[in-house]
Order: C-alpha cells, then structure tokens, then sequence
C-alpha cells in the first residue's frame, strides 16, 4: 500500500477509536464527519471519484446534521454503563475477522489480470461512446445500459422519503392548512 | 515532492483530529471538522495536480460547497438546537 494511503488508514483508525471512547455524543457526531472525509480522501485517491464524492456528500453532510437533529431530541452524554460486555466486543471482532477473510480472495488493487475486467469492461469501453454518444462512461452505465435499475432505486429513495415524512409530520400539510385559515 | 505535499497535509489533518477529539468547546470541534475538509480538499487537489489528473481540481470545489453547506447547518444547530424553526432568539 502506497504511504500516503497508509497514514490516511492510520488516521481512520484513530478516529474511529476516538469515537468509540467519547462520551460527549456532539464530538461523536463531529468526528464521524471526519471519519467520512477520510473515507472520502482514499477513495478519491483510488480514483473512485464518484463513490467519494457520495461518501462526502452523505457521510461527511446529510448524516453529521441527521445525527446533530436526532442529539437535540435526546441528551448529550452518553449514558454510563455499569459493565464492560465481553459478548458484543466477540461479535464485532469475529465479523471483522471474516470480512478481512473475505478480502483474501479478492485480486490486488488495480490488478489487470482481474475478473472484472475481462469479462463486460472491454466492449463496454470500446463501444459506448459510438452506441450512445456520451463520453463518460460511467455516467453512460448508469443513467442508460443500466437506466431502468438506476429509476427503480430512485423510485424506492423517494417512497422511503414520503414515508418517513408522512409518519414524522404529514409533509406538515396540517399545520399549513392550519395556518391559511389563521391569516385569510 | 508529491510525498512531501500529502504528508505536510496528513500531519495537518492529524492536528485538527486532535482538536476535535480533546475540544474542549463546541466551536473547537466545529472548527476542526471545517478546517478538516478544508484539508481533505487540499489533499484532492494536491494528488490531482501531482498525479496529472488537474480535473479533480472541480471535484474540489464541490466538496469546498459541502464543507460549508455542513458547517453551516452545524453552527445553525448548536446556537438554535435545531435546523428548522427559529423559536429561540440567541444569546448576544
């Protein structure tokens, strides 16, 4: 692993142990922000751009906030356990052990013997600027070889969305009538 | 000079993780977490232009908007205690 990728994974590990070990929630929330930013920095450096730029869109923004609105709703402090759990610490270590297993199995970073990209990749780069005339790939894939999967997961976010609005509040439509009333 | 860059900007990071892990105030850790994105996109920006790749410099850019999209939100926040309403006038 080159260097630099090597002390970003240190830094990860170190926030992640901070985070672990903090009882103020607030500086809990604020460095999984930073936990995100890292994320975001490696694979930005693996040239996974768009993953990265989701990973700091969502990790670093939309979750740091969702976890700020969820603290005001509840306290600050972690509550004081009374006792160390052996069990879940045994959980956690025996998932981790098999999911670093399971890399085991997989080809090298940027490996071009690889699987993947032998099989689809070669047509797929060499035929879809002359099929669909867009240049970005990626872009290509995923708004149109793979169009009809990418509004089915739209169509899935969106309804997940309506729900937790209707549960939470009613998309406050309610309060707004209320409201009209009030003023006219 | 690329490996001298990235590390110039690993220690920065390492500082403001330091930061917003001892705090001690709320505004340190904000200020940590802003001043850490604010390293995360040196940190794109330097691997684009020294890796060849000056296009990510735009990718930067975006994540200087997110940064202080998030901060904002941040601040708004701790001084109201929520992201919404503004039922609480703030202490001058």
């Amino acid at each position: 692993m080159p260097p630099v990728e090597l002390l970003l994974m240190l830094l990860l590990l170190a926030t992640v142990v901070v985070v672990a070990r903090l009882k103020d929630l607030f500086a809990a929330a604020m460095l999984t922000g930073i936990a995100s930013l890292l994320a975001a920095g490696l694979f930005v450096l693996m040239d996974a751009v768009d993953v990265a730029f989701t990973e700091a869109a969502v990790g670093a923004g939309v979750s740091t906030v969702l976890f700020l609105g969820a603290l005001s709703l509840t306290s600050r402090r972690e509550k004081q356990q009374e006792r160390t759990r052996i069990l879940p610490i045994l959980i956690v270590v025996a998932t981790g052990a098999a999911l670093i297993y399971g890399t085991w199995d997989m080809p090298a970073y940027g490996d071009p013997d690889a699987v993947i990209h032998h099989h689809l990749a070669p047509e797929l780069i060499a035929e879809t600027e002359e099929k669909i005339h867009i240049p970005n790939i990626v872009t290509a894939i995923l708004a149109s070889f793979r169009g009809y999967d990418t509004f089915g997961e739209v169509v899935v976010i969106f309804t997940a969305g309506v729900g937790v609005a209707l549960l939470l509040g009613g998309l406050g439509l309610r309060r707004r009538a209320g409201h009209g009333e009030e003023e006219s | 000079m690329y490996l001298a860059g990235m590390a110039a900007i690993v220690v920065t990071m390492f500082l403001a993780l330091a930061r917003a892990a001892i705090g001690p105030t709320v505004f340190d850790r904000i200020l940590a977490v802003n001043m850490f994105g604010t390293k995360t996109v040196l940190l794109i920006a330097v691997a684009g232009f020294l890796t060849g790749r000056p296009e990510w410099l735009d990718l930067a850019i975006v994540y200087t908007l997110v940064n202080f999209t998030g901060t904002l939100a941040v601040l708004r926040f701790a001084r109201f205690g929520n992201l919404a309403r503004d039922d609480r006038k703030p202490d001058r």
